[in-house]
């Protein structure tokens, strides 16, 4: 069974492969992630996020999910120097943490509800569990210059995999200093990690980091990356190979 | 970093090593020596690093009444240091070591590559290419043209409202 809405400023798919599955079960995923929209969009005007950031609600009066978001921001923060900061001029944006969190508890909604065998996909970031027809699920990165193209597919089990980028910037853009240097600009970056909450919040706090990103990567155990540049050229971690199908 | 760790690590290697050996009355560096005892006598026990010696770069060394060096600068031998070249040159004044010079020491142009190679992140690179194989799933940035769409779509409904 496989559902598709578009929530959240994006399209977010479900589908689980497991005979015993509902339509409510799915259906309870997708009401999950409207309440966590309601709580945490920076642009609807009554959502919880909204009303801390115009000052209208003190810290005591915050919902668990906020103060775990917040919590979870602020780990991050220390866990990637700094790189990942919801804060930007004094507005607190934790779209950047709450998108895979969304997910991964999405998931695990699943899984109490008997479902094995699954993928949660939001706006390209993705939990999968079990397999598929006895396979892995078979995941595409897409080409960040062609976004009708596929440019790495990988086969992986119980995972998360989050992409951060920029799929308007491409190998048109050269610094004016520079001319015959293509841009050295990261312009996506694919990370494989335990849970989609974990590859999604290094996949945006290593992309901060530029070039150095997939560096930070390739230190942080149980993670792997696949970091595109702006000359169309990849570089990836270790161990990134064993999931290139 | 590591190189920095390193060159200092044999900085202060030849440092104790000048120093012990300043008093352990072994003229290794200073060839034709006059003073003390034989320098090949010690090539047992020095290490590589000044088992060659070098020439004396400076002609007519004076010797100092009392001292075990002749005044003067040495360059020693190249001599490898495993993840790397070491050669260093050794100025006598007053028969002590005033200075030691380092002419070579492991740097990113030669061997010093291989252990940072070793140290550092494993990344490999190659040039993306389009794949045929189809996908169950596919990961990628949200499309600003995509969050454009939704975003239309969705003042779209508020205006219909």
């Amino acid at each position: 069974m496989k559902q598709l809405q578009l929530l959240m400023g994006m399209p977010i798919t479900v589908e689980v492969v497991d005979p015993s599955v509902t339509e409510a079960d799915i259906e309870k995923v997708f009401a999950y992630f409207r309440a966590v929209d309601d709580i945490f969009s920076t642009y609807k005007k009554h959502s919880e996020i909204s009303k801390i950031n115009r000052g209208e609600l003190c810290a005591e009066e915050y919902s668990d999910e906020m103060k775990t978001i917040l919590a979870l921001s602020e780990q991050t923060k220390q866990e990637t120097q700094g790189y990942f900061d919801i804060q930007h001029n004094g507005i607190a944006d934790p779209s950047g943490i709450v998108k895979g969190w969304a997910i991964f508890q999405a998931a695990t909604m699943l899984k109490k509800a008997g479902c094995t065998n699954f993928y949660i996909d939001a706006g390209g970031d993705i939990q999968v569990s079990g397999k598929k027809d006895g396979n892995p699920w078979r995941i595409g990165i897409r080409n960040p210059f062609n976004r009708k193209e596929i440019v790495k597919v990988l086969a992986v089990m119980d995972k998360g995999i989050a992409t951060s980028g920029t799929a308007i910037r491409g190998q048109h853009i050269y610094d004016p200093h520079l001319l015959h240097t293509p841009l050295q600009d990261i312009v996506s970056l694919t990370i494989i990690g335990p849970n989609v909450y974990e590859a999604d919040r290094f996949a945006t706090a290593s992309f901060a980091m530029g070039k150095r990103g997939i560096n930070f990567i390739e230190q942080l155990p149980g993670f792997e990356g696949y970091m595109i540049d702006a000359s169309a050229r990849a570089t990836f971690t270790s161990g990134f190979e064993r999931y290139v199908l | 970093m590591k190189k920095t760790i390193v060159s200092l690590v044999i900085i202060g290697t030849f440092i104790i090593y000048s120093i012990i050996h300043a008093h352990s009355g072994l003229a290794v560096v200073v060839p034709n020596t006059s003073v003390g005892s034989r320098s090949s006598s010690s090539s047992g026990t020095t290490p590589s690093s000044t088992e060659t010696p070098g020439a004396p770069v400076t002609p007519n060394a004076i010797a100092t009444p009392g001292s075990r060096y002749k005044d003067g600068s040495y360059t020693g031998s190249v001599d490898d240091a495993q993840w790397g070249f070491v050669q260093v040159k050794a100025v006598i004044t007053n028969g002590k070591i005033t200075n030691v010079q380092f002419l070579q020491y492991p740097n990113d142009r030669n061997r010093s590559i291989d252990i940072n190679s070793y140290a550092d992140p494993q990344l490999s690179s190659e040039a993306i290419q389009a794949q045929s194989a189809n996908v169950d799933i596919v990961t990628g940035a949200t499309d600003s043209s995509e969050a454009f769409i939704q975003s239309l779509s969705d003042a779209l409904s508020q205006a219909r409202a």
